[in-house]
């Protein structure tokens, strides 16, 4: 916690809020937790005109300060005060969409009735004059009692005129109402927001407007729906096919860093260890960074543009079936990136089985740490050729797995309502909002966060384990004649495990990559890489073929199937348990969830295997 | 007529809505979503391939999704708006 003045952004979803902090801050952001809750906390830091620094914090949207959801509820608490870890804000910056006054100003006369000095941005101004509407912010700040400004966050207009007014209002000036001590009652401030929102319209001329027209071909109940397929099946191509040229590029100075390795240093243990278990082990993990933020490029821009509601909207009919909303969908889909934020995006359903079952299907999304192993298992068995104009076989099985998980999460949630979440659906309502390019840095600041928070999990989690792996997986030292991977205590260990998988086809090698890999899927990888790399030893031979190249020698196609498909359920991951922990408040749900999916992981490894060894794949 | 057999882009005004059909968290999101008495709505689009899905609809100057039986329990008239709501 610092000690600089603390400015809170508010405001209804969709106000453009999230642009207007990232036009302010920049890239000094900070993403935590609320101590207690999930709910992230963004910070950031700018400056004034006269360089004094300034907190400011994002805090979620929501539609007024009687909150529906956990995410509103720390709105509500940060503004009051009362939230744990978090000061009461020195101002307020009220963010409204200048096209949507007459409910945006309810909130706002809302907040501004709290006493805290306000300001408001009337943001979007440049979208409300495409709709054909001009409007007077002096008016509107007469009607308020506060200072309006008008702003542009995506092309930064306004910025430097909302500095200064910050500036005068932290010195003791303008923007603070006398609270009248009486809570507002919801029928009067609407009616106030209406008549303030009318004073404030100089002209408004009706006009063409493009998010209608494009809704109309996006929302229509055939073609919008095949558009949206035709999004998913380019996003999960373009997931291989983009990623090619910068993967093999990583892939070069991950090899060139084990030979400066091996040039420089002595062999022995330092040697072994820097080699195999870091270089052979996070390198082999890195490499699919690529693939991963091209992922991330496609969900933030579905986001951004405002897409992501209409897919909601479209998914609904069909998620009902299930018990779910169409609201699920958008955590759902969060969770093909990854599934700890897209439970923590779980929290914008407000009712509580609707919530539950999300959180426990949403592991079945296949997510971007599934990406290196369906990537290295499908780059080594299933042929790069074309089966079709655009489509690669290769893209097609990734989106074959993608289909499993989907299909198998809609079973699951289906199967859930019927037993352990039993009861009514909630509903679903949901804002659609206006259509809007992004801006780009809005997106590069995206994917900086989540490259950084990819290559830490590298340096962490997928580091530590893999040290641990090399330790066992090095001692004690097989004697001539006898595999490596075999004598050591990992081999021991995976001795035990292959017991249990080997009738599902699994070897020794995804014996003992599966334990490991339950800190991260990702590990599996790695886990074989380091494995593979102590088998070699010093042979030149082996060293100079790749990870996919030795897989084709030792695994059968059916063997590799069995493993695909044991990903696409398998539970390994220590960061969903957790999260899932902290969302449900106790142990019952994730033991439940990690159950239930092991037990569907074998299911589908066993029939995938003995269906291929039974076509003569084995 | 109920906001259901509401033809699709046919400027209305909402005339009645029966707040013990909802759910009282429902009712106040509507209610946030500027759903009251004499608001102007217009259905835009028919959610689900079979047509039983959600239903968008302009309210104000805002596109709101709600499921049909949200819907049925809103009552509109079309014509020409009163003023004073």
């Amino acid at each position: 916690m610092t000690g600089l003045p603390l400015i809170a952004l508010v405001g209804n979803p969709n106000a453009g809020k999230s642009a207007l902090f990232n036009a302010l801050t920049g890239a000094r952001q900070k993403l935590g937790n609320y101590p207690g809750v999930t709910v992230e906390r963004k910070a950031g830091r700018f400056s004034l005109s006269d360089g004094r620094p300034i907190e400011l914090v994002d805090l979620p949207g929501t539609y007024s300060l009687n909150p529906a959801s956990p995410d509103e509820q720390v709105t509500r608490d940060v503004i009051l005060g009362k939230q744990a870890g978090e000061r009461l804000p020195d101002a307020l910056v009220v963010v409204v969409d200048a096209s949507n006054l007459d409910n945006h100003l309810r909130f706002a006369l809302e907040l501004i009735a709290l006493g805290l000095p306000t300001i408001v941005a009337l943001n979007m101004v440049d979208l409300a004059t495409r709709d054909g509407l001009e409007l007077d912010a002096n008016i509107l700040s007469r009607e308020l009692g506060v200072p309006v400004i008008s702003t542009v966050a995506v092309r930064k207009r306004g910025l430097d005129h909302l500095r200064s007014e910050l500036e005068s209002m932290l010195d003791g000036g303008a923007g603070r109402v006398r609270p009248t001590g009486e809570q507002p009652d919801f029928e009067g401030l609407r009616k106030e927001a209406r008549r303030i929102a009318r004073a404030a319209v100089v002209r408004e001329t009706p006009s063409r407007r493009m998010t209608a027209a494009v809704d109309r071909v996006l929302l229509h109940p055939v073609a919008g729906f095949l558009i949206l397929l035709a999004l998913l099946f380019v996003m999960f191509q373009a997931v291989f096919s983009w990623a090619a040229a910068p993967a093999d590029l990583l892939e070069g100075w991950v090899t060139a860093l084990g030979e400066t390795i091996t040039a420089t240093l002595p062999p022995g243990v330092v040697h072994d260890f820097l080699l195999q278990g870091v270089i052979g082990g996070v390198g082999a993990v890195v490499v699919f960074l690529p693939q991963i933020l091209i992922l991330f490029f496609f969900i933030l821009m579905l986001e951004a543009t405002g897409y992501m509601a209409r897919a909601a909207f479209l998914m609904d009919a069909l998620m009902a079936r299930v018990g779910l909303s169409g609201r699920a969908f958008i955590p759902l889909l969060s969770s093909f990136a990854c599934a700890v934020p897209g439970i923590m995006a779980t929290r914008t359903i407000s009712d509580p089985k609707d919530r539950l079952t999300t959180i426990l299907i949403a592991p079945l999304m296949t997510c971007s740490a599934r990406l290196p192993v369906y990537g290295l298992i499908i780059a080594a068995f299933i042929p790069a050729r074309s089966v079709g104009p655009g489509i690669g076989l290769q893209g097609l099985v990734l989106f074959l797995l993608y289909v499993s998980g989907i299909v198998g999460a809609m079973i699951a949630a289906w199967a859930l309502r019927l037993t352990v979440t039993k009861g009514q659906s909630g509903g679903f309502l949901m804002e659609m909002p206006k259509y809007q390019w992004p801006r780009p840095q809005d997106i590069a600041i995206g994917l900086w966060q989540r490259a950084v928070i990819f290559l830490k999990r590298a340096g962490t989690i997928i580091l530590l384990t893999n040290i641990i792996l090399w330790v066992l997986a090095s001692f004690p030292q097989a004697p001539a004649g006898v595999r490596q991977s075999e004598y050591s205590i990992a081999g021991r260990i995976a001795g035990g495990i292959h017991l249990l998988v080997e009738p599902i086809g699994f070897n020794r090698d995804i014996s003992l990559a599966l334990l490991p890999s339950m800190a991260a899927r990702e590990v599996a990888v790695s886990a074989i890489a380091t494995v593979y790399a102590i088998d070699a030893g010093d042979d030149e031979d082996a060293l100079n073929r790749t990870l996919g190249e030795r897989l084709q020698g030792r695994w059968s196609l059916a063997t590799a199937l069995a493993f695909l498909a044991w990903f696409v359920f398998a539970p390994q991951c220590i960061s969903t348990i957790a999260v899932t922990r902290r969302e449900t408040n106790g142990w019952k749900w994730p033991m439940f969830m990690m159950g239930y999916l092991f037990v569907l992981a074998y299911a589908a490894a066993g029939i995938t295997y003995w269906a291929a060894v039974a076509a003569g794949l084995g | 007529m109920r906001l259901t057999d509401l033809p699709l882009r046919q400027p209305a005004y909402v005339d009645l809505i029966d707040w013990n059909a909802l759910s009282a968290s429902d009712g106040q999101r509507l209610r946030e979503f500027g759903l009251c008495e004499g608001a102007s709505v217009e259905a835009l689009h028919h959610g689900g391939l079979l047509g039983r899905g959600p239903i968008a609809c302009k309210v104000g100057r805002m596109t709101v999704a709600m499921r049909r039986s949200h819907a049925a329990a809103i009552t509109v008239r079309t014509g020409p708006q009163e003023e004073d709501a």
